[in-house]
């Protein structure tokens, strides 16, 4: 009897414990309760090109891409950023490094490895972060001196 | 021959002996409303979404893709049918496309498509069925609902603002041209250009996949 008492008790400190642990990616909600999600945003749909946060960043996607299709068939996003469609729909083209092979080879068309766009290129939602970005940028790093100290971390 | 005609002739030709005046028109009159009635009545029962869907082929290949699109679920619960854009509203033309449909029930009683994979081998073809019409006639069927002088440019995004502005607004486009694949999904395009020369050329094609405007731009007044 004892025993199961204390199991009891156990366990119940330990849900406690679950349930003081917080994750910001599920919110303040605890981990055996249902958590209601927020309401789907809009994309960001401006079509302003934004800066990347380096230089080899993929550019994200200022429009919407809803039902756009990408498959063995089709590739929704080629029919306007392909080269033979830019002039045309006034479109930034595909970068030449979506040109190349594996091997360095230059291709006629889009390389086959660079066919699926959202595996780097994805649109933005106006959301808050839900944890803090603590990135910065190589410009703003040059410029402090680039001391491993002025990290804000180790403030 | 002659004969036999000028024989049905003289018994059309005849007064009738045995029903008067009144019954033959009267009885005529109410006969024509009933044909009518019913011939109407039948036509509406195909150009419903419920009698599209009942045959697998429709239901099990095009209605899926449909309905995740904005067409089929939406925020304002304005939903297009199948018959919203494909039979034309007015009278003629919506006889001329039952008409055309007859070869549709030929497809259905011999099983065209009636496995995914015979769809899939003809979704080219039955695509470029419709981008003709729909080039043809100016997207009708779009404009049905969607009226270029309604739309508030200020109302759209960027994109959509000059591409409606201009090659749509002076007639050089189409809605068909750019709003392709948007309510089921595209076929295999590689081979789209072979087959548009097959159906009379480059025009017939949509402009996103390489296709050349109308002969004869259609204006916008």
């Amino acid at each position: 009897m004892r025993i199961l008492i204390s199991i009891g008790l156990a366990a119940l400190c330990a849900t406690a414990a679950l349930a003081q642990h917080i994750d910001n990616a599920r919110g303040p909600v605890p981990v055996m309760e249902e958590h209601t999600p927020p309401p789907l945003q809009n994309p960001d749909n401006s079509d302003v090109r934004r800066q990347r946060a380096y230089a080899m960043q993929p550019p994200i996607i200022p429009h919407k891409i809803e039902g756009y299709q990408t498959d063995r068939n089709a590739n929704r996003c080629m029919m306007c950023h392909a080269r033979t469609r830019t002039e045309q729909s006034q479109a930034p083209m595909i970068s030449v490094s979506h040109f190349t092979d594996r091997d360095g080879n230059f291709l006629a068309e889009l390389s086959p490895r660079r066919y699926f766009c959202l595996q780097c290129h994805v649109p933005q939602v106006p959301v808050k972060p839900l944890v803090e970005n603590r990135y910065i940028d190589v410009e703003t790093m040059l410029r402090r001196g680039g001391s491993a100290s002025t990290l804000p971390g180790k403030e | 021959m002659i004969r036999l005609l000028k024989r049905y002739w003289l018994v059309i030709r005849r007064p009738s002996v045995h029903y008067s005046l009144g019954f033959l028109t009267v009885g005529g009159f109410i006969g024509g409303v009933l044909f009518w009635g019913g011939f109407n009545t039948a036509l509406e029962a195909t150009n419903t979404e419920a009698f599209c869907i009942g045959c697998h082929e429709m239901h099990d290949n095009v209605y899926r893709e449909l309905q995740p699109t904005i067409h089929f679920s939406n925020r304002s619960g304005v939903r297009a049918t199948c018959p919203d854009c494909h039979v034309p509203h007015r009278w003629t033309a919506k006889i001329a496309r039952k008409m055309q449909a007859s070869k549709e029930v030929w497809g259905k009683i011999f099983g065209t498509v009636d496995t995914p994979e015979k769809f899939e081998n003809m979704r080219l073809a039955l695509a470029m069925n419709e981008w003709r019409r729909l080039k043809a006639n100016n997207s009708l069927e779009c404009r049905n609902c969607h009226d270029f002088q309604s739309m508030d440019f200020t109302r759209q995004s960027p994109r959509a603002q000059t591409a409606h502005s201009t090659s749509l607004a002076s007639g050089e486009r189409t809605c068909i041209d750019c709003h392709i694949g948007i309510a089921h999904r595209l076929p295999d395009l590689s081979d789209a250009h072979s087959l548009a020369e097959k159906h009379g050329g480059p025009h017939v094609l949509p402009a996103l996949v390489g296709g050349t405007p109308m002969e004869e731009p259609q204006r916008q007044e």
